[in-house]
């Protein structure tokens, strides 16, 4: 099962790779993971995608919780959440295909945000899932360049993740 | 306030942590400290042959007391020769803080001498780890690092300090306590799960306990024997946790795990009710965790670090908290009710278990013309009444430790269980006798171990500490011949230990006593020359053992707890 971790952590050099060295140390899979400070810069919040049984989900909660920089963590996955992803697309936008990908940019309500003559850059933010239906969508052969920034989530209504 | 450097603030925040022996070796980043260190005597000083002993001496100094262990070492390969020490303390949870020296701040990252990324690569081995910037944060860094080392789950602390840092001057201000937002152990177990755990073992027909480390870290071991008295349970302690519950007493079972009794595993398979307190359901202890959880039984596992929960084996009742805390509250719960466990239950499984006891699973064929491994142990518990403090390295000498001395008392059985460091074995002895000098310290060893950190005969002799060493020399690496024995058709690659030097010559040349044994009728004598005779002096005993003997009963590893290969088997 996918999980969408939410961590508040100190500021600190060094926090994010404890962070990340204890994904790799117990063999969990991180899919993605985001990072900067929150309104209180001594704090930082990361968030993590990740998957695994509901037992390695517990290990990987205790285990961050276990790290001295971690503050809170919380399975923003197991309530209702708002998940985003922003990603960068660059294509190859040339004759009948120009349009088309434009077509498409606005169906999944992206931006075009960079045009030349044979390319545009395509600003989307979306679910994950939905950023991989428009790489899915697009024809693969004129996909130059993508990048994703990974997922930031938070729960819905009262649900607040804070010190 | 008087401006300080760097390098004082240490000394001085040592001498405010009570700090009485730090296990260190000089070098160039830490000349400050060293300097600093020489100006005052409150603080001692053991100097070493090697970083790794220091921190495997502050850690027998910490299992021995209920102290946080100080090592302190330069950068570079100070810092990484000291790497070996800090995950095997982090293994077992020994608080220790270790100090180490850095190039200075504007050399970091530029390859410098004897420069290492220390807070890197020690990052996975420890609790918490800090480099130190600036010296206004070093005072609160080196309070923040006693604080984590010995509360909730203990474990190694390492502060790097630049270089720079012990030269720059700031004016001291130790905090007297210390608040971090972040860190908050759990002390007190949940009331409702406490309640739940006392209904259960009330319950119980086939009742037991099994205890780990974490009873002896958290000086649980008076509660835990009330506890288990109280309820009239057998109980089993883990190689880490021998010693929390007298081994003479009629209750305990013994060890339990791959070279455990027969009682105490089938005791851990068939009960239906466990209680683990500060124990981690370890591959060592349970065997297969898919065979373990096969039967049905439910699990009540007390534990200071949520982590080790249900992270092995499934747990019905969690109770996160300090060990002490939650037997006192399950304590007074029973008194409050004035109950008692089900009687008829309790002594068909006592019939039981004496039943499996009755196997003698530690029984041993003794030879006439070799000294067996396991009847020194029988005399060494002999002679030194049980009371030692006993200190072991890593092989078949250390399961002969923990099977034949009987350990009533906690804190008296050093050894390193989690990451099975060879070496250990003389450095802890050294760390045990400085924090003990009334207790007599015996290292058990063997011809491999000593090996790797033989040189640490120079340490003992330099501060006159009267260990006596316990070499079980039977000329081969003899759990990896074991192994081999049994698993590889007893081709014997690498296991052999060729070309041994003369250990009593050794010993001799260190300046210390050396005897060697070679017959099974001299074994006595020589302990009681060693013991008596020579009380003062280190003692060097090499014995010569049968080279076949092999430790019993075995688990292999990924069988079932059941699943048990005695002496009489082959």
């Amino acid at each position: 099962m996918r999980h969408i971790i939410s961590i508040l952590l100190e500021n600190e050099a060094g926090a994010l790779s404890r962070v990340a060295g204890l994904f790799s140390a117990r063999a969990y899979n991180i899919e993605t993971l985001t990072v900067a400070p929150t309104e209180d810069v001594s704090l930082s919040r990361l968030t993590i995608v990740t998957s695994g049984t509901d037992a390695v989900i517990e290990q990987i909660t205790k285990q961050l919780n276990k790290l001295i920089d971690v503050i809170k963590v919380v399975d923003l996955s197991e309530a209702a959440h708002i998940e985003r992803e922003l990603m960068l697309i660059k294509v190859r936008a040339i004759g009948k295909d120009r349009e088309e990908v434009k077509r498409l940019a606005d169906i999944f309500r992206g931006h075009i945000v960079d045009v030349t003559e044979s390319t545009y850059v395509i600003e989307l933010t979306a679910s994950g899932a939905k950023l991989d239906s428009f790489i899915q969508a697009i024809d693969a052969g004129l996909i130059l360049e993508t990048v994703r920034t990974g997922v930031c989530g938070i729960g819905r209504g009262e649900r607040i993740l804070k010190v | 306030m008087t401006m300080m450097t760097g390098a004082e603030i240490v000394i001085r925040c040592l001498q405010e942590e009570k700090v009485e022996y730090v296990f260190g070796y000089p070098g160039g980043a830490v000349l400050h400290i060293y300097d600093a260190l020489f100006k005052q005597d409150q603080v001692k000083h053991v100097l070493v042959r090697h970083e790794q002993a220091a921190v495997h001496a502050a850690d027998g100094l910490a299992r021995s007391t209920h102290k946080v262990g100080v090592a302190l070492v330069t950068s570079g390969p100070g810092a990484t020769n000291a790497v070996t020490g800090i995950a095997t303390a982090y293994m077992d949870s020994i608080p220790l803080v270790i100090i180490s020296g850095q190039v200075p701040n504007e050399y970091i990252g530029q390859d410098a001498f004897q420069e290492c990324d220390t807070v890197g690569i020690t990052r996975p081995c420890v609790k918490h780890n800090f480099l130190v910037n600036d010296v206004r944060n070093l005072a609160v860094t080196i309070k923040k690092a006693f604080y984590l080392a010995n509360s909730g789950r203990p474990g190694p602390v390492v502060i790097d300090i630049p270089k720079d840092v012990t030269a720059a001057k700031c004016k001291f201000d130790y905090p007297e306590t210390i608040q971090m937002r972040s860190y908050n152990p759990v002390v007190k177990g949940h009331l409702g799960q406490i309640k739940k755990a006392v209904h259960l073992l009330l319950e119980a027909r086939r009742p037991m306990i099994y205890s780990g480390g974490g009873v002896i870290l958290s000086n649980g071991a008076e509660q835990l024997t009330r506890l288990t008295r109280r309820l009239g349970f057998p109980i089993t302690n883990t190689l880490m946790g021998l010693g929390a519950y007298p081994a003479t007493d009629r209750q305990f079972l013994g060890m339990p795990g791959m070279h455990g009794t027969v009682e105490a595993n089938l005791a851990m398979q068939h009960c239906d009710v466990l209680l683990a307190i500060g124990a981690r359901f370890d591959d060592r202890v349970i065997g297969n965790p898919q065979n373990f959880s096969s039967i049905p039984r439910k699990i009540i596992h007390v534990d200071v670090d949520p982590s080790s929960i249900s992270k092995r084996v499934q747990v019905d009742v969690p109770i996160v908290g300090n060990v002490p805390d939650v037997l006192d509250e399950m304590l007074k719960l029973l008194e409050a009710g004035n109950a008692s466990p089900d009687a008829a239950g309790l002594a068909e499984w006592w019939q039981q278990i004496e039943e499996w006891r009755a196997k003698l699973c530690m029984k041993y064929r003794r030879r006439k013309s070799v000294i067996m491994p396991q009847y020194v142990m029988e005399k060494l518990y002999e002679v030194t009444g049980g009371n030692a403090i006993v200190t072991s390295d890593v092989g078949q000498h250390q399961m002969w430790a923990a099977q034949y001395y009987k350990f009533d008392q906690p804190r008296r059985w050093l050894n390193s269980g989690g990451l099975g460091t060879m070496g250990v074995g003389l450095p802890y002895a050294i760390g045990a006798a400085l924090a003990h000098p009334e207790t007599q310290v015996v290292c058990v060893t063997g011809e491999g171990s000593i090996q790797m950190c033989i040189q640490e005969l120079s340490t003992a002799k330099q501060f006159r500490l009267p260990i006596k060493i316990i070499n079980l020399n039977n000329r081969y690496l003899g759990m990896v011949r074991q192994w081999q024995e049994m698993f590889y058709g007893s081709r014997y690659s690498e296991s052999y230990m060729d070309s041994l030097p003369d250990f009593v010559k050794l010993a001799e040349a260190y300046g210390h006593v050396g005897i060697r044994v070679e017959k099974p009728e001299d074994v006595e004598a020589a302990l009681h020359k060693a013991f008596v005779d020579h009380k003062d002096d280190l003692v060097f005993m090499d014995f010569i053992t049968d080279q076949k003997a092999n430790v019993f009963p075995m688990v292999a590893a990924g069988k079932g707890l059941a699943d048990m290969i005695l002496t009489e088997d082959l």
